[in-house]
């Protein structure tokens, strides 16, 4: 790529008969395609005041095809209008700079600002308040960039504040998702409310708990990941270490197309095979057969992707000593992988654990505790907090939340190690 | 002795091969089984539900599927899906690129770690409990923007409100942004870190901004990864269904007020309307799921086949 960008930028100054490179300069600019960020950022703000100063086209600042043509016209009249003609000798080749507290007196200015205009017009939201102060702040940085480092960096400003305000916007709602799950479900989770089922406790009355939906959830997210992970695995063994041709591209592309089905799909196509065409009840099991639809694509994808990362040289070597493929799969292969595997089966369960649509469709919820996930109505989690939700009362609002919290912890525990198992036994692929 | 050796083992190892590769190619072929029963089998119910419909299925503007003689349309619910999951879209994706950008060339690298964890980890969250979150902070907490929005934008229609709870479709478009944000999140983001540094190092040393590096190599690079991304996060939101059925107050018309309650969605009205639904309803019920089906797999195959044809530009580049 460098070699490229060479052919590119060398003719330059030969065809357009610019002086040669300021020895200051050009061992700076090698510096740079090699590997330092702040020696490129130096640089820019560099290249064009050497240029300024010298003569409007150089080296330097010769800019490869993409560019378009306006940029550098206007660029090069910004040069003109405000490059002063003598510098004082301590700025040397720089521009003027805003000092390196500026965004912190902006964002202290603009909050100033903003609380005063609040008070003032009398706005009751905070919101607002944030809201004029991020305003006021985005648009005084990019009106000072402008004025003093020029439009360039007042546009790199600009895109800077919005980057920063778009991860603000979107970290903003998670964390009040989180935060009022944890604090509105905490005061209602207790050892009773988790050993307790909702025998005989009314939608007013306080009180009941989540042992039958958790040992529902438990019991359906076991019997579909026996359902899932097997056939998971072998597909993804099939595609990576036999699978050629149509069949394989055609597997692989409904793999990805079935990741994207919709769970509420799942669940009436279960209805329509297991209860309506084979005349079987409402059961746990049915919903873990729709759950275990919807586990096969991710465990596939999971075990397809770590499966590739397995060296080919171990298949090599354990083929070249007369293994037959088979025991190859299972005793190097599979092994070498099982580590990105777990994670991708764990994930997978973590993903299942929190689906709803199917169960409502096909497991039909109870207050009861019912331990058979072959026979009868159960209830699960998911389906608990969507429940104790429509009843409407606060009582059963506490419920919904606390159950919630507990849905949620079970997740981020199963991810957690998940990850944990990742990185302990991450293959070494030479990063 | 070497004659034994070589000539037993590979005689079993040629038995257990054969079924071993019979094995897993049979779990490939049980999963392509798989999708088209789901295809059969819903189509099977729901030619029953249209043949029995005295309404077109595709224009009436009511759900009495239960009633004699059934009388159902999807032109609401086609209505209420395509219109949540595009203010979604439009919500969710450059907030989406911000982020990513954000983890991929912003952030410092102590920082961009956890966080890029984190948007995996909410990728996870079940979507009931976006579903009650939505229900019980979001909607109460939307009243004054609507009716800000009212105020100035209130005569295009689109934007009028009536001051009647927030339930309505744009706040599930808002929830369904929230919600699909972390999977554009992750795709973008790994698109972004696979630009050539070369490309990225070669703008710096011309002079450019960090701005003018992401807008000249990091986003023309990115762009198809964006696409496809995007249209994984429509069909998410195509799909959604627990977070709709807790948030949306459903009504069978199209109200081209965004902001006040009615519609519905294909997903929510499945999830709504099953316990009461008697056997024509849920055959109704079904071919609304066909239908659903459909849709999600026609963005989802279209997203795949652009993520495809990218790979395999990429990696010839490279």
């Amino acid at each position: 790529m460098s070699d490229t960008d060479r052919t590119r930028n060398e003719p330059g100054p030969e065809r357009r008969g610019g002086p040669p490179r300021p020895p200051e300069v050009a061992p700076e600019n090698g510096g740079v395609a090699q590997e330092h960020d702040r020696a490129a950022h130096e640089l820019a703000a560099v290249a064009p005041m050497v240029s300024g100063q010298s003569v409007p086209v150089h080296p330097e600042t010769a800019r490869p095809a993409e560019v378009p043509s306006e940029t550098r016209v206007e660029e090069h009249q910004e040069r003109v209008i405000i490059t002063p003609p003598v510098r004082p000798p301590t700025m040397g080749l720089r521009r003027p700079r805003l000092p390196r507290w500026t965004p912190l007196g902006l964002a202290v200015g603009s909050l100033a600002f903003a609380v005063a205009v609040g008070l003032v017009a009398g706005l009751d939201s905070r919101v607002q308040w944030g809201l004029i102060a991020a305003l006021v702040f985005v648009a005084a940085n990019f009106a000072l960039t402008a004025a003093v480092e020029g439009r360039r960096q007042a546009v790199d400003k600009l895109a800077l504040s919005l980057i920063w305000t778009s991860f603000l916007v979107a970290v903003l709602p998670l964390a009040s998702l989180v935060w009022e799950t944890v604090a509105r479900g905490i005061p209602t989770v207790s050892w009773d409310f988790l050993t307790h089922s909702m025998n005989g406790v009314l939608s007013w009355q306080q009180g009941g708990g989540i042992y039958h939906a958790l040992l529902a959830t438990l019991q359906q997210v076991a019997l579909a990941s026996l359902i899932a992970i097997p056939i998971g695995l072998l597909t993804a063994v099939y595609l990576v270490e036999y699978g050629r041709g149509s069949l394989a591209r055609a597997i692989t592309f409904f793999v990805d197309v079935m990741t994207g089905i919709p769970s509420i799909v799942a669940g009436l196509f279960v209805l329509t095979l297991w209860i309506m065409a084979l005349d079987f009840g409402y059961s746990g099991f049915a919903g873990a057969l729709a759950l275990s639809i919807l586990m096969m694509p991710i465990v596939v994808r999971a075990t397809e992707e770590m499966l590739k990362l397995v060296p080919n040289e171990l298949r090599e070597a354990a083929l070249a000593l007369g293994v037959p493929k088979w025991r190859v799969i299972l005793k190097v292969v599979l092994p070498t992988a099982i580590g990105g595997i777990t994670t991708g089966v764990m994930l997978a369960i973590a993903r299942i654990a929190g689906e709803t649509a199917p169960i409502l469709l096909l497991v039909f919820g109870s207050n009861l505790i019912n331990a058979n996930p072959f026979e009868g109505p159960q209830s699960s989690l998911p389906l608990f907090v969507y429940e104790q939700w429509g009843y409407g009362t606060e009582e059963a609002y506490d419920r919904a939340w606390a159950a919630a919290l507990v849905l949620i912890v079970l997740i981020m525990i199963l991810n957690l190690v998940a990850r944990g198992v990742a990185r302990w036994k991450a293959p070494k692929t030479g990063r | 002795m070497s004659p034994t050796t070589t000539a037993s083992p590979p005689s079993t190892g040629r038995t257990g091969d054969r079924i071993f590769s019979g094995l897993s190619k049979g779990a490939g072929i049980a999963l392509l089984a798989i999708m088209a029963a789901i295809a059969v089998f819903l189509t099977a119910r729901a030619v029953v539900a249209i043949r029995a419909n005295e309404g077109n299925f595709l224009t009436t503007f009511e759900w009495n599927a239960n009633a004699d003689p059934p009388v159902f349309g999807i032109a609401v619910l086609l209505f209420g899906t395509v219109a949540s999951s595009l203010i979604a879209m439009l919500l969710a994706v450059p907030v989406a690129v911000g982020i990513a950008l954000f983890i991929s060339h912003y952030a410092p690298r102590r920082l961009a770690t956890p966080i890029g964890y984190v948007v995996d980890l909410l990728a996870a969250v079940p979507s009931i409990i976006y579903g009650l979150w939505g229900a019980l902070f979001l909607v109460p907490r939307l009243t004054g923007l609507y009716e800000w929005l009212d105020q100035f934008f209130g005569w295009t229609g689109v934007l009028s409100y009536d001051g009647s709870p927030a339930r309505s479709l744009m706040t599930v478009g808002i929830l369904l942004a929230i919600m699909i944000l972390p999977i554009i999140t992750s795709v973008t983001r790994e698109v972004f870190l696979q630009t050539p540094k070369a490309n990225e190092e070669a703008a710096l040393a011309l002079g450019a901004t960090r701005w003018e590096v992401v807008r000249m190599a990091v986003l023309p690079f990115g762009r198809s990864g964006v696409i496809s991304a995007s249209m994984l996060g429509l069909g998410r939101a195509l799909g959604e269904t627990m977070a709709v059925a807790t948030v949306l107050s459903p009504a069978f018309l199209i109200n081209l007020s965004l902001l006040e309650s009615g519609g519905a969605t294909f997903a929510q009205n499945i999830a709504s309307q099953f316990k009461e639904a008697g056997s024509m309803g849920r055959d109704a019920l079904i071919a609304s799921g066909l239908v659903l089906f459909l849709l999600t797999l026609v963005v989802n195959g279209a997203a795949r086949l652009i993520i495809a044809r990218h790979k395999e530009y990429s990696g010839a580049a490279a």
